[in-house]
């Protein structure tokens, strides 16, 4: 296997991933260093979501490497990717959030599946904790359909963090919702960021998201990384293609 | 152009759900078990049909008497009016219609469900949870539809039966014991278990068809009817074709 820095928590090496004939990631390089949030930028359909999904295994790549933990992804067996998985959050962009569960049920989920021999009691406390990190334990025996659009975000978060994961990928965590929520949800973001000393990429192209959030922004442009660096660097760039996100 | 076109679409579709399917003997038979998922499943499918099983089952074994005794007169053996219409309900009418009553019920909803997890990525999230989506998901409501079907069926038969009772009482008078005894003496092992067992193959289908549908819903609150739509049109077509063989395979071990 290949050295890889101790710092890194991901390291993804020319990753190639395709639909048919149609490619949509091609030779993608990227480096997330622990503790750091890595805002990823790129117009809608560029492959945002397609890159994070093979992170966390639910899309194999054609071709490449992502080592989480120094462990290759797309080399792992089922077992092998569950036990990754129990250690990387996810935050989908539609919530997914159980609708025939109560929020409750939605956050034991998780950590029934991963936690097989955790007591009732943990399960209670963990559940009550995560629903107070985000102001919503009155909603403990809702369902879904009874909560905001911004609520239903703050528990998907909830139950994307119970299982305090190392790493967490957030896609579009503040598309459509109002800008005060999205403010809430940064917030959130950050607060639980520094609480847990998670690593995180996020996916985003909500520009003051990217601004509150990010130490280090990545263009995907036709697939590939097409300049990585600080918000202040990319803003002042006079690149057309860089450019055109920050107006 | 069009119709090769077309053809290799069906083929196409045909091997995906071959290969579904046999994912459920694969991995959807393996350890560990859903089992509450199971039961909550088997409740849900069995007892929210039940009603609507039981009305047309009633309605059905009626009006088959109503409509068969101006023949059975014409012959003079209306006295046979028991015996015609129970072996028309247990063999062929009651397995058929209470499937194909299910599968406009459940196979819509299964589909619809599950598509709308597909394309809320609830199916996804399921999976970074350490959840297999195809046991907790597909497993259980294939099993469950497997074994609620036979029961729904003989639950069917049997208000149906009722029914027929009724629908002899309205011009003659018999009892409700002779009614049924001759019902049963008319009937034996070989009409009964060949219509429970292809019941067994009708529940799969619906179960199995359902789920295939909403596993493989296209993005959108569209896709998702799409694949309730065409979970209840293909399963009920199965359901024939089902029944087709059941036929010629019984008539090939002489159970006739
Ligand atoms: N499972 C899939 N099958 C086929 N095409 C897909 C699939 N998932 C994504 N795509 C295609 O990949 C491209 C990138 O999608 P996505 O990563 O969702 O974009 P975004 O950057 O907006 O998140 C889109 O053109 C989409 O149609
Ligand atoms: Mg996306």
């Amino acid at each position: 296997m290949e050295a890889v820095k101790s710092k890194s928590v991901i390291v993804i090496k020319d990753l190639v991933k395709g639909f048919g004939d149609k490619v949509i990631l091609d030779g993608f390089n990227l480096t997330v260093e622990k503790g750091s949030n890595v805002v990823i930028l790129g117009k809608s359909g560029s492959g945002k979501s397609v890159l994070i999904k093979c992170i966390i295994g639910l899309l194999a790549p054609d071709s490449g490497s992502i080592h989480v933990f120094e462990e290759n992804i797309p080399g792992m067996n089922e077992d092998e990717l569950d036990q990754a998985r129990s250690k990387i959050g996810f935050l989908f962009q539609s919530n997914a959030l159980y609708d025939s569960m109560t929020i409750r049920e939605n956050l034991e989920f998780p950590l029934l599946r991963h936690w097989v021999d955790i007591k009732k009691e943990e399960v209670d406390r963990l559940v009550s904790e995560a629903l107070e990190n985000v102001d919503l334990l009155h909603t403990l025996d809702m369902m879904p359909s009874e909560l905001s659009g911004g609520m239903l975000k703050r528990v998907a978060l909830a139950r994307t963090m119970i299982l305090r994961p190392e790493v967490i990928l957030y896609d579009e965590p503040t598309t459509g919702l109002d800008p005060v929520t999205s403010r809430e949800i940064e917030n959130l973001i950050l607060k639980l960021q520094k609480k847990n000393h998670t690593s995180s990429i996020i996916i985003s192209h909500d520009m003051n998201c990217v601004k509150n959030t990010a130490d280090v922004v990545v263009l995907l442009l036709e697939g590939k990384c097409y300049i990585q660096g600080t918000y202040q660097e990319l803003e002042q760039s006079t690149d057309q293609n860089i450019k055109q996100f920050f107006e | 152009m069009a119709l090769i076109v077309s053809f290799k679409k069906f083929l196409d579709e045909t091997g995906n759900i071959a290969r579904f399917t046999g994912r459920f003997f694969s991995v959807g038979m393996k350890p560990r078990y859903e089992n509450r998922e199971l039961l909550n499943q088997c409740y849900n499918i069995g007892y929210l049909s039940f009603p609507l099983v039981a009305l047309t089952a009633f309605i059905m074994g009626l009006v088959l008497t109503m409509q068969l005794r101006p023949s059975l007169v014409e012959y003079g053996v209306e006295s046979q009016l028991p015996v015609m219409v129970g072996l028309a309900i247990v063999r062929e009418i009651g397995p058929v219609i209470t499937a194909l009553i299910f599968a406009g019920k459940i196979g819509s909803s299964i589909g619809a469900e599950l598509g709308s997890m597909k394309v809320t990525e609830q199916i996804d999230a399921m999976t970074v949870s350490g959840i297999k989506p195809y046991k907790y998901l597909v497993a259980t409501r294939v099993l469950a539809t497997t074994l609620m079907l036979p029961m729904l069926t003989i639950l069917g038969d049997g208000i149906s039966l009722f029914g027929a009772y009724l629908g002899v009482n309205i011009r003659s008078v018999t009892s409700i014991d002779l009614f049924f005894l001759q019902v049963f003496k008319s009937l034996d092992f070989s009409d009964v278990l060949p219509a429970i067992i292809k019941t067994l193959f009708f529940g799969f289908a619906v179960g199995i068809v359902g789920c295939y549908k909403g596993f493989n819903s296209s993005k959108g609150t569209q896709g998702v009817g799409v694949s309730a739509n065409s979970a209840v049109v293909l399963s009920s077509v199965l359901i024939f074709i089902i029944d087709l063989l059941a036929v010629q395979i019984t008539e090939l071990l002489g159970l006739n």
